[in-house]
């Protein structure tokens, strides 16, 4: 038998605009969570992301627009008749009860019998492998074991939707990665719908099924990492996720391909299309390549400027006419790297360009 | 081959040298005052016998049960004071919040003792307030009947440790500490006692054992409301009625150390291991919210009466030291500045004195703060740490048990070079003076040194200067601040000493301020002057305060620049 039941639910946010005073931080944001979705709300400091996950659970109160969870409206429930469990960024552990008391508090407060609450917590700490550590206090835990208990201290009441905020931005690297695999782990057995803030786009790519970029307030765009990352709809989310070389030019019509000048000696064919007139391109690190500068499949010429090691590829800043690029090689055995200072040719794969 | 490590010489002199002086004049003269309490008078051997005889005297128990009654309702009448000022302040955007940030320091700079006769003019049975209520109601309130007066006073003065300290424990819970509750689904009361309330608890009681204890030991305030059927002033009237050789003062004594150290073992029990200070970068203190119409009614309400009292203590001394006469009336009968001009020509010793004390006795605090500080930050020296044990110890030692404790063990000494007697020397009074506010020096050296990065001498040792050379053009320049901090505080606050004073000032030719005060509030005529001397004791404090938060600050402001570049 499961531990935890769920009654998860989808969550719609209709038209929401939020200010404090004179500014406007959330600007007609709409959107909509289906059901046992892992979704991310990603975007840099002050786009409003934590503002909209607070809103969802009852801290924030929007001037316009309506949130729904399931087929509810909660607009003006308050937060503790809401039934959305967060995760603080801080965790937010209470520091006079012990790890027993603090998970068994949202029970308590829900007046359950006691040995069903026993029963429960025990389950949860197991959950999260803590049935050790129930009557420590959470300044005896490491930041990986106060965050496991934060997560359990919010499964145990059975939340409709679980709200995470920046949940792995005070661990260390290595356990960031481990603790993020495991909440999507929990979250597939719980098929919990759960929305993950974060300002960090590895975390957002590996664990949600579907990202909203949030700048200034505004959704940029919502979709699956990849379909984000290949068909980005404007240069903030093309630069947000991944790096991206992102060059100003204007396209024009050729007799069997597309030009694209940057105005400054750097022409790129690419392949037929009726886009025309002035235009950026991103060109994505990996799909350039390095080759001989003398070669003939060579698409640019240019000089090596900087070149890092990073394990499995090697990373060149090429200077190419007045602009530089990045270029990403695959590093494999034996390979001769190309000279700091060198000159080199670049092939440019030409189907994988986005105009934007 | 062991290896052999530099050793500082001059390190091992200093800790020598602070040791002993520590040892004569802090352990020796309290551990005398045990040792008598413990002995018997006539045999010469140890013996409960003087505590038998205390606890079946009445009136020992009868005071015992007194100072313990006061300073449990000191306490409770402090605490009511303060919980609707923190929780206006800390739960509502009040304005009024600048009258009680006020609030919280205003009473501390004039000592409970110096106010308490004018407090008797204006709420005592034939005060001021009585007078007008028996008029227009036909009642009486008997704010300062007996015990009630010690209470009133002593909670009015001291309401702001707990006021500030419950603030500061409610201002450091996070704000997500609520919300992760509300999440859960609490809020009101339930959240309040669950939550806000146990992380608050440890705040609360470090600032009401400090309330327990500074009552419980005071002398002052006793004496001049001529209560004497408490312990402070029993341990003072036996010394200087029967004499040095009365076991009972030493009893009295013992238990107010007993007592002081039990305050303060509560205090440190309760903020042990429990530093629940929760507030993060950015998002900080509970959530607040507007006061509706009615809400800001009652608060200002509130504020007002509480602010009225806090100031009635300033308000009547200053009448009392204008009026020409005041007795049976609402106010004096008219003002004069006579009382001013007679303390300056007639009896102008005791400001002289007051300056002369409190300044040596600051000089030597800073001195030995700084020392011991450096000693137990920066030296190897093994016990080390005890000399901040000791020094810190002195907290624990009322005014009056350090005075007893100088009257014994320097019983029959003569002073160098002259056959005065030792101990009642005016520089012994310097000496308990330096003692009582080592503690709030060595804090304020320590912090100072703290915020000096080591790197900064290992630099100047580094480029050739010696530890002395280092010391003297690194560390003391850069703990400049804290160091002139420490010494305005002591500075201030030894000013108006009086419970040591009382009892080690031999000659009113030697006698600081806190004395005349004594002395002049001891008759009704002298009143007057009594006051006028008073006023001279809070300006003092005041500006010593003002300039000691405004040295903090610009410290601090000055800190914050250079992180921020």
């Amino acid at each position: 038998m499961p531990p935890l039941q769920t009654h998860s639910v989808g969550i719609e946010l209709k038209n929401i605009d939020l200010s404090y005073g004179n500014t406007r931080v959330i600007k007609d944001v709409s959107l909509s969570i289906k059901q046992g979705e892992f979704f991310a709300f990603l975007g840099p400091s002050g786009c409003g992301k934590s503002t909209l996950l607070r809103l969802i659970a009852g801290f924030e109160h929007c001037q316009k627009g309506q949130v729904f969870l399931g087929d509810e409206e909660v607009s003006a429930l308050p937060p503790w008749k809401r039934q959305v469990g967060m995760v603080f960024q801080n965790y937010a552990l209470w520091p006079h009860m012990t790890i027993y008391k603090n998970v068994a508090f949202g029970l308590e407060e829900r007046k359950l019998p006691k040995n069903e609450i026993n029963q429960r917590v025990k389950d949860v700490l197991e959950l999260v492998g803590l049935q050790d550590y129930a009557e420590r206090r959470p300044n005896q835990l490491s930041g990986g074991q106060q965050q496991r208990v934060a997560l359990a201290r919010t499964l145990v009441i059975e939340p409709k939707v679980l709200l995470l905020d920046e949940p792995l931005s005070n661990l260390d690297a290595t356990l960031r990665v481990h603790m993020r695999q495991e909440l999507l782990e929990l979250q597939r057995k719980l098929s919990l719908t759960t929305i993950f803030v974060t300002h960090d786009q590895e975390e957002a790519n590996t664990t949600a099924d579907r990202i909203a970029v949030l700048k200034d307030g505004i959704v940029q765009q919502i979709g699956a990492p990849m379909e984000l990352y290949d068909h980005p709809d404007n240069l903030f989310v093309a630069q947000f996720l991944g790096s991206a070389n992102v060059i100003q030019g204007t396209l024009s019509k050729q007799s069997n391909y597309t030009l694209f000048d940057d105005g400054k000696g750097m022409q790129i064919s690419l392949q037929s299309s009726d886009i025309e007139g002035s235009k950026s391109i991103v060109l994505r690190p990996q799909n350039l390549a390095l080759c001989e500068a003398e070669s003939n499949t060579a698409d640019l010429q240019g000089q090596v400027k900087i070149r890092e090691f990073l394990g499995n590829i090697v990373r060149y800043e090429i200077q190419v006419g007045r602009q530089q690029l990045i270029v990403d090689e695959m590093y494999s055995f034996d390979n001769v790297p190309a000279e700091t200072g060198s000159t080199v040719g670049l092939t440019i794969n030409n189907d994988k360009i986005i105009i934007m | 081959m062991t290896s052999k490590a530099y050793k500082n010489p001059g390190q091992t002199l200093l800790f020598i040298l602070i040791a002993l002086f520590m040892l004569s004049f802090l352990v020796i003269p309290v551990v005398k005052v045990f040792y008598v309490a413990f002995i018997d008078v006539n045999t010469g051997n140890l013996t409960l016998v003087n505590f038998l005889d205390f606890f079946n005297t009445s009136l020992f128990q009868e005071s015992f049960f007194n100072s313990f009654y006061v300073a449990g309702m000191s306490v409770i009448v402090a605490t009511i004071i303060s919980l609707p000022l923190a929780y206006f302040t800390t739960r509502f955007e009040f304005k009024g919040s600048v009258i009680i940030q006020s609030l919280g320091f205003v009473p501390l700079i004039m000592p409970p003792f110096v106010g308490a006769v004018a407090m008797q003019l204006l709420f005592g049975s034939n005060g001021s307030v009585n007078l007008l209520m028996d008029e227009y109601f036909g009642f009486t309130i008997p704010f300062m009947e007996g015990l009630n007066g010690v209470i009133f006073v002593q909670s009015i003065h001291y309401f702001p440790f707990i006021l500030i300290n419950l603030s500061t424990s409610l201002n450091n819970i996070d704000r997500s500490m609520e919300e992760s509750a509300q999440n859960l689904g609490s809020h009101g009361m339930r959240l309040f006692r669950r939550i806000v309330f146990p992380l608050a608890m440890p705040g609360y009681v470090a600032g009401a054992s400090l309330v327990f204890l500074k009552v419980f030991d005071d002398l002052g305030t006793p004496l001049l409301l001529n209560v004497n059927n408490m312990l402070a002033p029993q341990a003072y009237l036996r010394i200087s009625s029967i004499g040095i050789d009365d076991p009972m003062g030493y009893v009295i004594a013992v238990i107010l150390v007993v007592f002081s150290l039990f305050a303060m073992w509560v205090a440190s029990l309760a903020l042990k291991g429990k530093d629940y200070s929760t507030v993060q970068k950015g998002g900080g203190g509970l959530a607040k919210r507007k006061m509706r119409f009615w809400e800001k009614v009652i608060a200002y309400t509130i504020v007002i009466i509480i602010l009225l009292a806090v100031l009635s203590p300033h308000l009547g001394l200053t009448l009392l030291s204008f009026g020409s006469i005041w007795s049976y009336s609402v106010l004096p009968d008219g003002f004069t500045p006579e009382h001013y001009v007679s303390i300056f020509e007639e009896t102008p010793e005791f400001m002289v004195n007051t300056l002369i004390y409190a300044s040596m006795a600051a000089t030597i605090d800073i001195i030995l703060g700084t020392a011991i500080a450096y000693l137990v930050l920066r030296s190897k020296i093994r016990f080390r740490h005890w000399l901040d044990y000791t020094a810190m110890a002195a907290l624990a030692v009322p005014g009056l048990v350090l005075g007893i404790g100088y009257l014994r063990t320097f019983l029959g000494m003569s002073i160098p070079f002259g056959d005065m007697p030792l101990a009642t020397w005016w520089v012994m009074l310097v000496i308990a003076l330096s003692i009582r506010r080592l503690p709030y020096a060595l804090r304020a050296c320590t912090s100072a040194l703290h915020q000096v990065s080591r790197s900064l001498e290992e630099a100047a040792e580094n480029l050739g200067a010696n530890k002395t050379k280092t010391i003297y053009r690194i560390v003391v320049p850069l703990m400049s601040g804290g160091i002139l901090a420490g010494f305005v505080t002591s500075f201030a606050t030894a000013a108006v000493e009086l419970s040591a004073t009382i009892m080690l000032v031999s000659s009113e030719s030697d006698a600081p301020l806190s004395y005349g005060i004594y002395v002049y509030m001891q008759s009704a005529a002298g009143r007057g002057a009594g006051a006028a001397l008073g006023m001279v004791a809070v300006v003092i404090v005041a500006t010593g305060t003002y300039f000691s938060h405004r040295i903090i600050e610009k410290g601090r402001r000055e800190r914050s620049l250079e992180n921020n570049s």
